[in-house]
């Protein structure tokens, strides 16, 4: 893995979607924000008349971190990492740099219309799954074009075995584009009623328990293959480039690659514990989701015995920091996701607060850090300019850190909560309480949740203005950085 | 073997296409048909009622309410009894939704009335204090989108089945007259209900979003 001074990489495409993860991600976390402020105090829901209540604005804020922050963050590093990791630049085809950048903007002006179409209340309303046919059309057209644009980089590789990463990334793809496909295979009724009503309404392919099955099955793993896999892909480039320390194990990284790839899929049904779904299926997404830790906990034990005997680095280094504490809260979440597959377990916490807090200790902790930190590692470099302030990005990083913590430390309590309320039941066998005392009770953890996210955007923010001062004021540099990325 | 195909990109993405697809092909594909039958004698759901789970839908209920009653005693006391695959046979989407943050929804038309439901969506807090649910005035104010819904029914019929009987025809001329059928449904509603815009609204033969939001609840059973 040394770099190759010989070749000059075009990052043109990387520094594009490196601002657009950084617009959606102000975006999208300002939107949770203050849906997190909605749910403590009910008065914020009029804000925007009609567009502003907690259920429009819910799925801008989960499909524009999702479609928007997250997705441009993958994009950026496979922009910036493929070619170093392919040992071929961007700009040795014409064709491959015409295609990045038909996906780049056609991938923004969808997000853009996708997200308004959204405000109007025009969903399908599968969860990550709202955009309706026609977004859907865009969507695949720019995920198609990203795989031509990947197969087509590796096609014209100069290093013949490809690097972990580069698995991760080929895993992302494939998987997304087939749990997207058949996850919203939908029937427009305009066509088929002869014209009538709304062109852009259609109906699920699928129906009742099916369309459930399908959905669960699409959402849990599009968590894999959008919040894990790729992010995992991250991890394995960065933290042995920023560390300058090699993968602890190669064999490690082989099982817990093709564990992950085998077992992940089969886990979706435990969102559906309890439900109508038959029972083995049940069963089975919960057993998966035990065996499941395995794979996880083996690329974040990698990643954390790849620092061995280089723990100084973590004092002195705060982007070593982002990526120690991104891989512990993956550790974390991949932990307690299983622990709430288990059926007992499940019977309490499914439906409850503890579910967003289990999605926010691995987006916030695991994801979000991650993306963050593999652009703090690319901008110098992309930018050919010292980072503009260590001293912001330490304080950052403990904000960020105390944030998440209250945020999943508060829903943890509201979860087991409202769980244990809704079943408690007096002396006589009749329930205890009515619903809206379990509503009423939440009250300040909802209060500390928002406060947690305007720390955790204030935090953003002062990420988003570190970057930008470092394109405009950064240091300039003479020669690009082999391991440590340089401060100011 | 690893390393050949570490070599080999071609085949490396097929290998990967071929462990992640063993898991739907083995969960979903096998109970497919059996899942999908409806409840004996249960009947699809009108166009007013398709019409206000679209309005469900475009406000987007689920992100805090489920209509999937679990087979705990405590769910059953609370909501009734438990809910049975049969009776989403025709729900598409499904709309069991993941978050609880308000009661579950699915056999409201058991205790809630018309009458409850309209001051209820006009101001939460005010029917049930230290309530969170946002007010849904401006469902008194838009209307409801009548021809979607019949394009929805006449849809589902032709493409999955759905047993609407022999009406339901394609076209404008259909739905046109169709439509009068849907109105006076949406009247016998709004014969419960006091706000004058509702009324207004009804006076000229249109039907504002909550009137069929509510019939769509009270079919919830
Ligand atoms: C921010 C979350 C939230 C949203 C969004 C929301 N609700 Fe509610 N809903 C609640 C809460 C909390 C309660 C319990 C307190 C109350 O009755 O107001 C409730 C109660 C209800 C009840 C009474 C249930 C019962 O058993 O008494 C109905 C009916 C209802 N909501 C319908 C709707 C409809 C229809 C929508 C969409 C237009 C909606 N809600 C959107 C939170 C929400
Ligand atoms: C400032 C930071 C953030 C805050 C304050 C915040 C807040 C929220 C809130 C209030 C909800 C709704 C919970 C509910 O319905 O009870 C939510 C849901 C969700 N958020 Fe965030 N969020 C933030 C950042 C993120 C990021 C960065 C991601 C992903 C990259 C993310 C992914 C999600 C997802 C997937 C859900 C749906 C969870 C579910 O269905 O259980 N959030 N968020």
């Amino acid at each position: 893995m040394q770099s190759n001074a010989a070749l000059e990489y075009d990052y043109s495409l990387a520094k594009k979607f490196t601002f657009l993860t950084i617009l959606f991600g102000f975006l999208g976390m300002l939107v949770g924000t203050l849906i997190a402020a909605q749910m403590a105090f009910p008065e914020l829901n009029y804000l925007l008349g009609e567009y502003g209540t907690f259920s429009r604005l819910r799925p801008i804020h989960t499909n524009t971190v999702v479609f928007g922050f997250t997705v441009s963050g993958i994009f950026a590093t496979w922009f910036y990492l493929g070619q170093r990791v392919l040992k071929v630049s961007m700009a040795e085809s014409k064709f491959l740099m015409v295609l990045g950048n038909i996906q780049f903007w056609l991938y923004f002006i969808g997000a853009l219309l996708a997200t308004i179409s959204l405000l109007f209340g025009v969903s399908s309303s599968k969860e990550y799954a709202q955009y309706e046919w026609p977004f859907d059309i865009v969507v695949v057209i720019i995920w198609v074009l990203w795989g031509v644009n990947m197969m087509g980089l590796i096609g014209i590789r100069r290093e013949k075995a490809l690097y972990i990463s580069v698995w991760y990334y080929l895993a992302c793809f494939l998987g997304i584009a087939m749990l997207y496909l058949f996850n919203n295979m939908a029937i427009p009724t305009y066509f088929v009623s002869g014209g009538l009503g709304s062109p852009l309404h259609s109906v699920s392919m699928y129906a009742g328990t099916n369309d459930a099955l399908v959905q669960w099955w699409y959402g849990h793993n599009a968590v894999a293959f959008g919040f894990t896999v790729p992010i995992v892909g991250m991890i394995y480039y960065f933290l042995p480039k920023e560390s300058g320390q090699a993968i602890y194990s190669y064999k490690l990284s082989l099982l817990s690659f093709w564990g992950l790839m085998f077992v992940y899929l089969w886990a979706g049904s435990h969102h559906l514990l309890w439900s109508t779904v038959p029972d083995w299926m049940q069963t089975m997404g919960s057993a998966f989701s035990v065996v499941l830790i395995l794979p996880s906990w083996g690329s974040a034990i990698n990643m954390l015995l790849t620092m061995k005997g280089e723990w100084n680095q973590l004092t002195d280094n705060p982007l070593i920091k982002f990526m120690v504490l991104a891989s512990t809260f993956y550790m974390l979440s991949t932990i307690e996701g299983p622990i709430q597959a288990i059926r007992s377990v499940n019977a309490i916490a499914h439906f409850t607060d503890w579910i967003p807090g289990h999605v926010h200790d691995g987006v916030l902790g695991w994801v979000v850090f991650m993306i963050m930190a593999s652009i703090f590692h690319m901008a110098p470099r992309m930018f050919k300019r010292e980072i503009y302030s260590k001293k912001l990005m330490e304080s950052q990083f403990w904000l960020q850190t105390t944030a998440v913590v209250l945020y999943f430390t508060s829903m943890w309590i509201a979860g087991i909560t409202q769980g244990m309320m809704w079943r408690a039941v007096d002396e006589y066998g009749n329930l205890m309480y009515s619903f809206i005392d379990t509503v009423t009770v939440l009250h300040p953890y909802y209060a500390i949740r928002a406060l947690s996210g305007v720390m955790y955007l204030i935090g953003f923010i002062m990420f988003a203005y570190n970057i930008y001062k470092t394109m405009t004021s950064g240091k300039e540099l003479t020669e690009e950085p082999q391991f440590r990325t340089p401060m100011a | 073997m690893f390393h050949w195909l570490e070599k080999n990109p071609f085949y490396f993405a097929a290998a990967i296409s071929i462990v992640i697809s063993f898991a739907g092909l083995i969960e979903i594909v096998p109970n497919f048909a059996q899942s999908g039958k409806p409840l004996v004698g249960m009947k699809p759901r009108t166009v007013l009622e398709l019409a206000g789970k679209n309005v469900y839908m475009k406000d987007n209920c689920m992100a805090c309410h489920s209509q999937m009653i679990r087979p705990f005693k405590s769910e059953t006391d609370r909501y009734g009894d438990y809910s049975l695959s049969g009776e989403y046979a025709f729900d598409r989407p499904f709309l069991w939704g993941s978050k609880r943050t308000g009661p579950d929804l699915h056999r409201i038309g058991n205790y809630r009335t018309t009458d409850w439901h309209e001051a209820h969506m006009l101001n939460p807090p005010k029917i049930v204090p230290g309530s969170i649910m946002p007010a849904y005035d401006h469902q008194f104010e838009n209307e409801a989108d009548l021809e979607t819904a019949y394009a929805e029914a006449v849809t589902v019929k032709n493409v999955f089945h759905t047993p609407y009987g022999p009406a339901f025809h394609r076209g404008q001329e259909a739905w046109d007259a169709h439509k009068s059928k849907v109105l006076e449904d949406a009247k016998k509603i709004a014969a419960d209900m006091k706000d004058e815009r509702v009324k207004a609204m009804i006076a000229e033969g249109k039907v504002p979003e909550v009137v069929a939001l509510i019939a769509y609840m009270n079919s919830l059973k």
